[in-house]
C-alpha cells in the first residue's frame, strides 16, 4: 500500500434481488483529505459508505485500510469501528438528553468507577482544541443542529479515526452553520484525518473537497482532483451525459404568463403556528415562498393545507368560499401537498411503492369505494414510467428506495389527484442533481398545463429558475413580493435582508 | 407452489412461512407420535345429538374464542402499535350482559338471544371505545389504558349479574355454545367462520387495510393525506369490542354460566401471542388476520398436545412456554434476516453458476 493512502476498496461488488448496487467499484481515500463521493440516486453511493461501515456484507472485492496486515474484514459497524472507520449521518444518532460530554465518552469509559469531572475537562480540551462551540455539561439537545453534528464529529475524531465518513452532513444546516463545519473538516483534514464527504450540493463539494470520486449505475465513473473537474462537467459525468439540458431549463426562462383567474385565495389566514397573512394563486402560475430557515415560509403553506390546526381567514378557491380545516378538506378542493420532510411526513416507509402512490386518490374516492389491483397497478405503472421511478417492482416497501425516488412516489402520489394547486415544500432536497432538475421541468410542464404550483426550495437559483412570484418571508411575515425584473438573485437577498421593508 | 412464487418476488421470506412451519411441525410430531391423534369419531351428546369427535375436533372448537379475539387484536396492533389487555375481562363483561338480558326476558328465544346479543355488543363497543379513546385522542400507550379495565372488568361483570355463576338453561344456548341438532360441526367453529368472512368482506369492500396499515406505519403522513388517525384507531377498538363480544358469548354458552372468575381466563395474553406468531409487528403497521388466525390454533394445538401426552396440565404452561419460545425466535427480526440472506445467497450463487456457464 502507497504511503499516505489510509483506505484502499478495490472491485467492490455488492447486489440486491433485482439489482446489482455496485459493479466492481475501486475507491481510494488518502491521508488529510476531503474526497467527495458524488453520484445521482441509486448510483451506489450509499451502498458502497453501508459496505465499509458494515451495514451490508460486500459480494466481491477486498479492503485495505492502512495499519493492519492483509485485508481487512467488516462484518459489523463495530468492526468498522475498531478498524478506524466512523461514520456522521444526516441524522444525529446521539442521545439528545445526555450531556454533551456524556454523548463523547458514552460506551468507551474505562473502569467501574467514572469520574465524570475527568471526561468533562477531557471533553473541554476537545472542544475548544476543535473550535465546537459547546459546554460539556450542557445537555445535547440545547445545542443546535449543526453543533450536535460538529460534537458526533469530535467524538470519531477522539476515538482516533482515520477515516471520517460524513453523510449529507449540511442538508439541514444554514449557511453560516455549513460554514463552522467547513472549517472543522478543514482543522481535521491538517491534522491527517481522511473524510468521505457525501452530499448533493455541488457549490459545497467545491468549497470545501480535494478530491472527487464518481459514480454512476453502480459503476465507477472515475477519480478526479478538484481543479481538474469544472462543476459542468461534474454534473455531466454524474448524469452521463453532455449537459444540454442545465441549458434548456434556461430557455424555459420564457415562463408562460399565469391566467387571470384566481384558483386560491386567502384573507387574514392563520395557523397555530403563522401569523395572519394574505395569499392568492392565479391557473398556470408558479409562485415561491422564500425566506432563511425558520421565517415561516413551510408553516404558511401548511396552513393553506390544513395540516396544522387553522385559527381563522377566509379561504375562496376557484371564486367559492371554502373552508379548510384539514388536509382532507384541501384534497376535496383539489389541493396537493408535498410535505418539506420526506421521512417523517411524505412516505409511509414499510407500506409498497403501490399503496404509496395510491394513497391519496384512493382517500379522495372513500372509505367505501376501494380501488381494484386492476385500476392500481394501471395507475402504478402508468405513473412509475413517467417519472421513471427507479425500484424493483411496485410491491418494494417505499421506504428501501433512494431519497430521489422516494420524492417521485410522493409526487406521483399528488399527480394522481389531477389537483389545481400543487404545494411542493422542498421537493428538491437531499436528492440528486439529475432528479432536481426533472422535478424543476416537470413543474414547469405542469404549470403549462395550467396548474397552479407553490414551489419552495433552500436554494434560491432554483425558485428563480422556476417561480414567476416570490413571497418573500421574516419573522413569520410577508415582508415583500417579487416579478418579473426584479426576480434576480441580488432582490431576494436584499428584500430577506430588509431593505427598510419594516420598522 | 403459489406461495413459493410469492415469496419469491417479495425477495424474501414469507410471513406465514414461520407459523406454517411450526403448525406443519406440530402436526408431523402428533402423526408420530400416535396417528391415532388423527382420529375423528361420531358420537351421541348429552343432548342426543351425533356430533364429531376427536382431538382435531376439539383443537379447532376451544381456539375459537382465541381466534376470534386474535382477529380483532390484529387490527388494533397494526392500528395503534399496541395491544389491548382487557379482552378477557371485558369478554367476562359481554357474558354478563348476554345472561342478564336473557334473564330479564320472560323466555328465552330466538329474538330474545339476538336482542340479547345485540345488548351485548352494544355495551362491549361502548367500554371499547372508552379505550379508544384514551389511545387515540389522549395518546396513553395501550397497555396503560387498557390496563383499567383489565382490573375492574371482572369485577364490573360480578356487579352486573350480581352472584358468582349465574347459569342459563335452554336448548339455544347449549346450540350455541356446542352443537345445532343435525350438524355435527361444534357451533363455536362457525363462529370463527363468519368473524373471519365479516372481515373479509369489511376489506374487501372497504380501504380499511390501507388506512390502518398507513396509520400504523407513519401516523403523521396518513394524516396529510386526508386520513383520520383517531378515526381509524378508534374504529379498530369498535371491531376488537365486537369481536370480544361474539367471544364472550361464545364462551358463555359453552358452559351455560357467566364466571367471572374463570371465563376467558388469560386469553389477552394468548391473544397477543397469536399475533405474534402469525408474524405480525406487535410494533403496528402491516398485518395479516390469517397469520393470526393460524397463530390461535398453533397456540391450542400445542395444548391439546401436551394433554395427550399426559402432561400434568398444572406443568402444561411451561412446556408450552418452551415451544413459544422457539416459534418467537424463529420469527425474530433476527433469525428471519440471517434466514434471508442465506435463501438469498443460495439463489444469487444459483444465478452465479448458470450465468458462468452460458
Amino acid at each position: 500500500m502507497q504511503g499516505d493512502v489510509v483506505l484502499s476498496m478495490r472491485g467492490i461488488c455488492k447486489e440486491f434481488p433485482g439489482t446489482k448496487a455496485l459493479k466492481n467499484v475501486d475507491f481510494t481515500l488518502r491521508r488529510g483529505e476531503i474526497h467527495a463521493l458524488m453520484g445521482e440516486n441509486g448510483a451506489g453511493k450509499s451502498t458502497l459508505i453501508k459496505v465499509l461501515t458494515g451495514v451490508y456484507e460486500k459480494d466481491g472485492g477486498s479492503i485495505h485500510v492502512d495499519g493492519i496486515e492483509g485485508e481487512t474484514h467488516i462484518h459489523s459497524p463495530q468492526d468498522a469501528q475498531n478498524a478506524g472507520i466512523s461514520t456522521v449521518y444526516q441524522e444525529i444518532t446521539l442521545c439528545p438528553n445526555l450531556t454533551v460530554a456524556e454523548n463523547m465518552f458514552i460506551g468507551r469509559m474505562e473502569g467501574p468507577v467514572v469520574h465524570w469531572k475527568d471526561y468533562d475537562k477531557r471533553a473541554a480540551s476537545i472542544l475548544t482544541g476543535l473550535g465546537i462551540p459547546a459546554r460539556p455539561r450542557q445537555a445535547l439537545s440545547s445545542c443546535s443542529l449543526a453543533v450536535q453534528q460538529m460534537v458526533a464529529i469530535a467524538r470519531a475524531v477522539d476515538m482516533n479515526c482515520k477515516v471520517l465518513i460524513l453523510d449529507e452532513p449540511t442538508s439541514s444546516l444554514d449557511e453560516k452553520e455549513v460554514e463552522m463545519l467547513f472549517t472543522l473538516m478543514r482543522d481535521l483534514r491538517g491534522r491527517g484525518v481522511g473524510i468521505i464527504f457525501v452530499t448533493h450540493f455541488l457549490e459545497q463539494v467545491y468549497a470545501v473537497s480535494d478530491r472527487i470520486t464518481v459514480l454512476r449505475n453502480g459503476e465507477l465513473v472515475g477519480e478526479y482532483a478538484v481543479k481538474d473537474l469544472p462543476q459542468v462537467e461534474l454534473v455531466a459525468k454524474m448524469m452521463g451525459k453532455a449537459l444540454d439540458d442545465m441549458a434548456q431549463l434556461e430557455q424555459f426562462d420564457q415562463k408562460k404568463a399565469p391566467g387571470q383567474d384566481v384558483v386560491y385565495e386567502a384573507e387574514r389566514l392563520a395557523s397555530v403556528n403563522t401569523k395572519p397573512f394574505d395569499f392568492r394563486i392565479r391557473k398556470g402560475e408558479v409562485n415561491g415562498f422564500t425566506g432563511l430557515l425558520g421565517s415561516g415560509r413551510s408553516e404558511s403553506v401548511r396552513a393553506i393545507f390544513g395540516a396544522d390546526r387553522v385559527t381563522g381567514g377566509r379561504i375562496r378557491v376557484k371564486g367559492k368560499d371554502k373552508k379548510i380545516a384539514s388536509p382532507h378538506d384541501a384534497m376535496k378542493s383539489g389541493i396537493g401537498y408535498l410535505p418539506e420532510d420526506r421521512k417523517r411526513d411524505g412516505i409511509i416507509a414499510d407500506l409498497s411503492v403501490r399503496d404509496n402512490i395510491i394513497l391519496a386518490m384512493q382517500v379522495m374516492k372513500g372509505f367505501f369505494h376501494p380501488m381494484s389491483r386492476a385500476e392500481m397497478a394501471k395507475f402504478v405503472d402508468e405513473y412509475v414510467a413517467a417519472l421513471n421511478i427507479k425500484t424493483a417492482s411496485s410491491e418494494t416497501p417505499v421506504g428501501s428506495l433512494s431519497g430521489g425516488n422516494q420524492q417521485k412516489v410522493i409526487l406521483a402520489r399528488w399527480l394522481l389527484t389531477h389537483p389545481d394547486y400543487l404545494i411542493l415544500d422542498e421537493p428538491t432536497r437531499g436528492i440528486d442533481v439529475g432528479t432536481k432538475l426533472e422535478i424543476q421541468k416537470l413543474v414547469l410542464k405542469l404549470a403549462e398545463e395550467n396548474m397552479s404550483i407553490t414551489f419552495i426550495s433552500s436554494e434560491i437559483e432554483e425558485m428563480l429558475r422556476t417561480c414567476s412570484r416570490l413571497i418573500v418571508m421574516r419573522d413569520s411575515n410577508i415582508v415583500g413580493e417579487l416579478t418579473g425584473d426584479e426576480l434576480t438573485q441580488a432582490q431576494v437577498m436584499k428584500t430577506i435582508a430588509g431593505g427598510g421593508a419594516e420598522a | 407452489m403459489s406461495m413459493i412464487k410469492r415469496v419469491r418476488k417479495s425477495g424474501g421470506l414469507g410471513q406465514l412461512l414461520i407459523p406454517l412451519v411450526a403448525m406443519g411441525i406440530l402436526l408431523l410430531f402428533n402423526l408420530f407420535r400416535d396417528p391415532g391423534f388423527y382420529a375423528i369419531g361420531v358420537a351421541v351428546n348429552n343432548s342426543g345429538n351425533r356430533v364429531l369427535t376427536g382431538n382435531i375436533i376439539s383443537i379447532i372448537d376451544s381456539a375459537s374464542e382465541l381466534a376470534i379475539i386474535a382477529m380483532g387484536m390484529t387490527l388494533v396492533t397494526a392500528a395503534c402499535g399496541g395491544q389491548d389487555i382487557s379482552v378477557g375481562a371485558v369478554g367476562t363483561i359481554a357474558g354478563s350482559i348476554f345472561v342478564k338480558a336473557l334473564k330479564g326476558f320472560s323466555s328465552i328465544n330466538l329474538g330474545t338471544v339476538l336482542l340479547a346479543l345485540l345488548a351485548c355488543c352494544l355495551v362491549t363497543v361502548l367500554f371499547k371505545l372508552f379505550n379508544g379513546t384514551l389511545v387515540s385522542v389522549f395518546r396513553i400507550q395501550p397497555m396503560i389504558a387498557t390496563l383499567i379495565l383489565f382490573s375492574c372488568g371482572r369485577s364490573i361483570a360480578y356487579w352486573i349479574v350480581g352472584s358468582a355463576t349465574p347459569q342459563i338453561d335452554s336448548p339455544i344456548i347449549s346450540a350455541m355454545g356446542m352443537t345445532i341438532p343435525g350438524i355435527p360441526i361444534p357451533t363455536p367453529i362457525f363462529g370463527v367462520i363468519l368473524v373471519g368472512a365479516l372481515l373479509a368482506l369489511i376489506f374487501r369492500f372497504t380501504t380499511l387495510r390501507l388506512y390502518t396499515e398507513s396509520v400504523g406505519v407513519n401516523e403523521g403522513a396518513a394524516r396529510l393525506n386526508g386520513i383520520n388517525p383517531i378515526l381509524i384507531k378508534l374504529l379498530s377498538f369498535v371491531i376488537l369490542g365486537l369481536c370480544v363480544a361474539v367471544a364472550g358469548v361464545i364462551g358463555t354458552c359453552r358452559m351455560g354460566q357467566v364466571s367471572h372468575k374463570t371465563l376467558l381466563i388469560d386469553i389477552e395474553m394468548d391473544a397477543i401471542l397469536a399475533v405474534a406468531i402469525g408474524g405480525n409487528s406487535l410494533g403496528g403497521g402491516r398485518f395479516k388476520i390469517s397469520g393470526s388466525i393460524l397463530g390461535a390454533y398453533i397456540i391450542q394445538m400445542l395444548t391439546t398436545t401436551l394433554l395427550a401426552m399426559r402432561v400434568d396440565p398444572v406443568n402444561i404452561k411451561a412446556y408450552k412456554a418452551v415451544v413459544i419460545i422457539i416459534i418467537v425466535m424463529a420469527g425474530s427480526p433476527v433469525v428471519k434476516n440471517r434466514l434471508t440472506t442465506l435463501w438469498n445467497r443460495r439463489r444469487s450463487g444459483g444465478l452465479h453458476a448458470a450465468s458462468g456457464r452460458g
